[in-house]
């Protein structure tokens, strides 16, 4: 038997589901919402969620970047310029502006180009692979560490300083750009 | 019977295009520019499942070295956090001057 297929899946297709579900709804809830810290509730759910799904594909380093950075960091910058801007006035205007239905038409096209593209069959197959991959987990956050740091084998190792470049360039940026005199 | 319960790569694009539908949505239909931002962190957030689905795709195939999705997913975070600094920090500018974050009222380089 092929190994890949032996290991027993740690992915349930129910746990699948309920966090694709809590995804969906908490995606709804974002661009519905009139208050924006509702919205970055929702939005701090969805991406918990989120992170359990890059549990369930074998990727923890991700996940757990995902909570530290994306909910802890990324989600309190949010909340805090939510705090600093007035968001009463906000609240009692109109929602949704003119040309929504524009919008959303757009989006529907997109929409219809994305379930077009995902059921194209080329000789009988679709393009996007259907059956379930499984692999030993191995230890994963070290091959990343590998594939970001390493200086024989490290592929990305030049990404990673322009990525701590691009870093530094946007806390100049915004630190330009929210004072009200340099 | 087994491929047919089984979540596979499939699963994932189709959650992924589902979410990056909601953020086009957003960003397109709000006038709270807070909310458009968080739409286009649900858009990123988008991209990163289907980075990670594939990753664990090419794992199956190439063995577990083959984690390049995961680092791509890696640095559309560093992106993420990126973009949202310098975009709130360019919101507070906006909000400074207008009084407002009603993104129809955004106008200043409009002749």
């Amino acid at each position: 038997m092929n190994p890949l297929v032996a290991n027993p899946p740690v992915a349930t297709p129910f746990f699948f589901y309920l966090l694709a579900a809590v995804m969906i709804v908490g995606g709804i809830l974002v661009i519905t919402r009139k208050n924006a810290v509702h919205s970055a509730l929702a939005l701090i759910t969805t991406l918990l969620a989120q992170a359990g799904l890059y549990l369930m594909l074998y990727a923890p380093f991700v996940a757990g970047v995902q909570i530290i950075l994306y909910a802890g960091g990324i989600m309190v910058l949010f909340l805090f310029v939510i705090m600093l801007i007035s968001i009463e006035r906000a609240q009692k205007e109109r929602q949704f502006n003119k040309q929504w239905a524009v919008g959303i038409a757009a989006a529907a096209a997109l929409g219809g180009l994305f379930i077009a593209v995902y059921t194209t069959r080329t000789q009988g197959r679709v393009l996007f692979p259907q059956g379930r991959v499984s692999y030993v987990e191995g230890d994963n956050t070290q091959r990343v560490a590998t594939l970001l740091f390493d200086r024989m084998n490290g592929t990305y190792m030049f990404a990673f300083e322009i990525a701590s470049l691009l870093l530094l360039v946007a806390i100049i940026g915004a630190v330009v750009m929210a004072k009200k005199r340099i | 019977m087994h491929a047919m319960l089984d979540i596979s790569t499939l699963h994932y694009l189709v959650l992924g295009a589902a979410l990056f539908l909601l953020g086009v949505i957003g960003v397109l239909t709000r006038r709270n520019v807070v909310i458009v931002l968080m739409s286009i962190e649900l858009i990123l957030n988008a991209v990163n499942l289907n980075l990670v689905a594939f990753s664990r795709y090419w794992q199956g195939i190439q063995g577990p070295q083959a984690l390049h999705g995961q680092v791509f997913a890696i640095f559309v975070i560093t992106d993420a956090a990126a973009e949202a600094a310098v975009g709130l920090g360019i919101l507070i500018a906006f909000f400074r001057n207008k009084e407002t974050v009603n993104m129809d009222e955004v106008n200043l380089l409009k002749w």
